[in-house]
């Protein structure tokens, strides 16, 4: 009896297990945490020193977004104190790690919020991060731009689906687009400009994938389309033979995705191996050149919205290509760097009103002054025009549409989001 | 239901690799009661032992002639990883109580996991599989790839290569002999060492021709396919009747079946749309479990289990 009675015991483990293997191992990749450079953007000493905080996961596995991150606000502070942008004051910054863990990423905004010369931050990477940091920042009215948050809820609260939109914290601010506008964009270019009618649609069930397919499908039934089918996925499946059935069955012409490149390339690759030969279509999540060696050659037609336009197209982003390659940092700026930059240059030029509407010299509340201003910031930035809506978003809606041809991601569409 | 033809062929590929993993799960378990939970890492590590197998052969070289090359690079990579964890991980625990050797199961799947996501060039992300080009073989609407091929005709061959291996053999005599009393066969004069080695060999064998299959049918392999793989097949073992090779393969097929029926139909149940899609295939696949071992504790074509206290 004691033998059955172990059976039965390692039974339920496994059957925990397999259950709760769902969403547990999302995407180790490599983690090559590097600190590049010093962390000061130096300067004389004579005039007053103003700290730009950052907080990213700067080691883990999402360290190379990170760095991006943290370079190109260091990169941001050492062009303003070259060109002497704020005359008398000198900027620098104070980078914190927060492993893209919320509980970390908390302990950061409060030692942030304690640092004498800290009158802005930019980050977090995380919406999850972002989510503990909110209230510190608030309460210290310590500004906080993220260059890469897209959950809705930071800026327009819970509600915001049913169009009950109410600002969270006044200190919120971001530089990145939110999924309410990727999702819609993805929608309108599917039914205007690719004429496809029937979609299916598949999520991951985590915040960012279901978040985006379900803006993603409401649109685009408002638009006059079908969703033909709604299915979701464990991420860390492997097998995805039945749901292409199911796919091919239902007379799809397209698929849309909500999640990320390591479920999304063998998905797609399934899905045409299994008879469903239409597009797979998916967010920010799956832009990424791995998407492509996962799908096995099948990728090829696949889309994929992304926030912006390629950073390296823009004329005003060439100069700040030119000035990290010059720079020399070990990491890429990665997919948010030019967003960071942005990010760090409103919170100088924030700093700069401030002083300049004090007379020209440093107002003794510079943080209270910056927030004020930070909402008013207007200027031309390496991601297009930067500026803040009243819930702190950015008025930059602009999304690109990305195709798969010949093996690699090329550019289809750029738009601009008008709602 | 016109899909129902793919369905089921979906959920026979997927059964007949579940039954090739399950039976090193099984055989080991006949043979000395053990769970072996690193076996889902011997199957993963079958995998990468094949795909090294095939980076060594020169570059071109067709995958029908690479193919054989690549299982037996599998085979060895399996057999040699799950050999040395029985001499060196569960040998000098055989006397131990029963949950130290489960223990330091689990503890060896997570070390060899970690080992080659350290130290497989690349390893840490997926790693493309060779695959057979060509367009499905398609009869309508029912497909069927011809990667998979190579599963359906192994998986069968795998079952008859080890019926006849137990049934006519000296070493598979003594193998029965070994499950059903071990000291009298110790003295019978059979050497149960060598016996519980063959067995971990063997299983470790099935499982890196899973792993090929694997391989060929999904197009990648990576560090981690082994965890949710080995937890299926051993719930296969157990739904097939531990201990019963036969039960193994039985029990994948019911298994891989019921998550594919699962994932194309339950949505279509009035009331259980929330309740169905590929998320909840692990769900019905459990329920599935559950039910059986209430109304058949030893397993669909198990019988010994109960009566070995």
């Amino acid at each position: 009896m004691r033998k059955s009675s172990l059976l039965v015991v390692t039974i339920a483990v496994t059957a925990a297990l397999t259950l709760s293997a769902c969403g547990s191992r999302g995407g180790k990749s490599d983690s090559g945490a590097d600190n590049a450079g010093a962390s000061n953007g130096g300067g004389n000493s004579s005039s007053t020193k103003v700290v730009i905080g950052i907080d990213a996961p700067i080691s883990g596995s999402l360290s190379a977004l990170g760095l991006g991150i943290r370079n190109s606000v260091e990169l941001a502070a050492k062009q303003a104190n070259a060109k002497n942008y704020v005359p008398g004051v000198t900027f620098s910054i104070e980078a914190k790690d927060d492993q893209a863990n919320p509980t970390t990423g908390k302990q950061n905004a409060t030692a942030l919020v304690d640092t004498k010369g800290v009158v802005g931050v930019v980050g977090p990477l995380n919406s999850s991060v972002s989510l503990t940091m909110q209230k510190v920042f608030d309460d210290a009215k310590l500004a906080q731009i993220s260059p890469a948050n897209t959950s809705p809820d930071l800026s327009l609260g819970p509600d915001w689906g049913s169009g009950k939109f109410a600002r969270q914290y006044q200190s919120y601010f971001r530089t990145a687009t939110t999924d309410v506008v990727q999702g819609k964009f993805a929608a309108q270019y599917l039914y205007n400009d690719a004429k496809k009618t029937k979609v299916y649609v598949i999520d991951d069930k985590k915040t960012y994938g279901a978040g985006l397919a379900s803006i993603f499908a409401d649109e685009f039934k408002r638009l006059g389309g079908t969703v033909v089918g709604t299915d979701h996925i464990n991420p860390g499946d492997k097998d995805f033979s039945a749901i292409a059935t199911k796919v091919a069955g239902a007379g799809a012409d397209s698929v849309y995705y909500g999640g990320e490149y390591p479920d999304a390339g063998p998905l797609s690759d399934q899905l045409k191996k299994g008879g469903a030969k239409v597009p797979l279509f998916g967010g920010d999540g799956i832009y990424d050149p791995e998407f492509v060696k996962l799908a096995n050659g099948n990728g090829e037609g696949d889309l994929a919205t992304s926030v912006g336009v390629p950073v390296e197209e823009l004329d005003s982003a060439k100069e700040f290509v030119a000035n990290y390659t010059a720079a020399n940092y070990k990491d890429p700026y990665a997919a948010y760097g030019g967003y960071s930059y942005d990010a760090a240059w409103a919170i100088i030029e924030a700093v700069k009103a401030a002083v300049e509407h004090n007379g020209g010299k440093v107002p003794a509340d510079l943080r209270t002054q910056v927030l004020a201003e930070l909402g008013k910031v207007k200027f031309t930035g390496v991601t297009g025009p930067v500026a803040f809506d009243e819930y702190g978003d950015t008025t930059n809606k602009q999304l690109t549409v990305y195709s798969v041809q010949s093996g690699a991601w090329k550019k289809v569409k750029s738009g601009t989001y008008s709602g | 239901m016109h899909e129902l033809p793919q369905n089921l062929a979906n959920g026979l590929m997927l059964g007949l690799m579940y039954g090739l993993i399950a039976i090193g799960y099984t055989m080991v378990y006949g043979i000395v009661q053990l769970i072996n939970f690193a076996h889902g890492e011997i199957f993963m590590i079958g995998g990468f032992g094949a795909l090294t197998a095939y980076a060594a052969l020169p570059h071109g070289t067709s995958l029908w002639l690479a193919l054989p090359v690549m299982i037996l690079g599998g085979v060895i990579a399996s057999v040699l990883t799950a050999t040395a964890a029985e001499r060196f991980a569960y040998r000098p625990l055989r006397t131990a109580p029963r949950l130290a050797p489960l223990i330091t199961a689990i503890g060896l799947s997570i070390a060899l996991q970690q080992v080659v996501w350290a130290f497989y060039p690349g390893g840490k992300k997926a790693l493309s599989f060779p695959q057979f080009g060509g367009d499905p073989i398609g009869l309508g609407s029912f497909h069927l790839q011809r990667n998979d091929l190579f599963l359906l005709v192994a998986a069968p061959l795998c079952m008859l290569v080890l019926a006849a291996f137990v049934r006519l053999t000296r070493t598979g005599r003594a193998m029965q002999a070994t499950a059903q009393d071990p000291d009298t066969a110790k003295l019978m004069g059979i050497d149960t060492d060598r016996i519980i080695v063959v067995a971990f060999a063997l299983g470790a064998a099935f499982a890196a021709v899973a792993a090929v299959a694997h391989g060929l049918r999904y197009g990648q392999v990576d560090f981690t396919m082994g965890f949710l793989a080995g937890l299926k097949a051993f719930t296969a073992a157990v739904l097939g009747g531990i201990g019963n090779v036969y039960g193994a393969m039985l029990g994948g097929l019911v298994l891989g079946v019921a998550e594919s029926m699962a994932t194309a139909y339950v949505q279509d149940v009035p009331g259980m749309h929330q309740l169905g899609g590929g998320a909840w295939a692990n769900v019905w696949a459990f329920v599935l479990l559950i039910v059986v071992l209430l109304v058949r504790p030893q397993g669909l074509l198990g019988e010994r289990v109960a009566d070995r206290v």
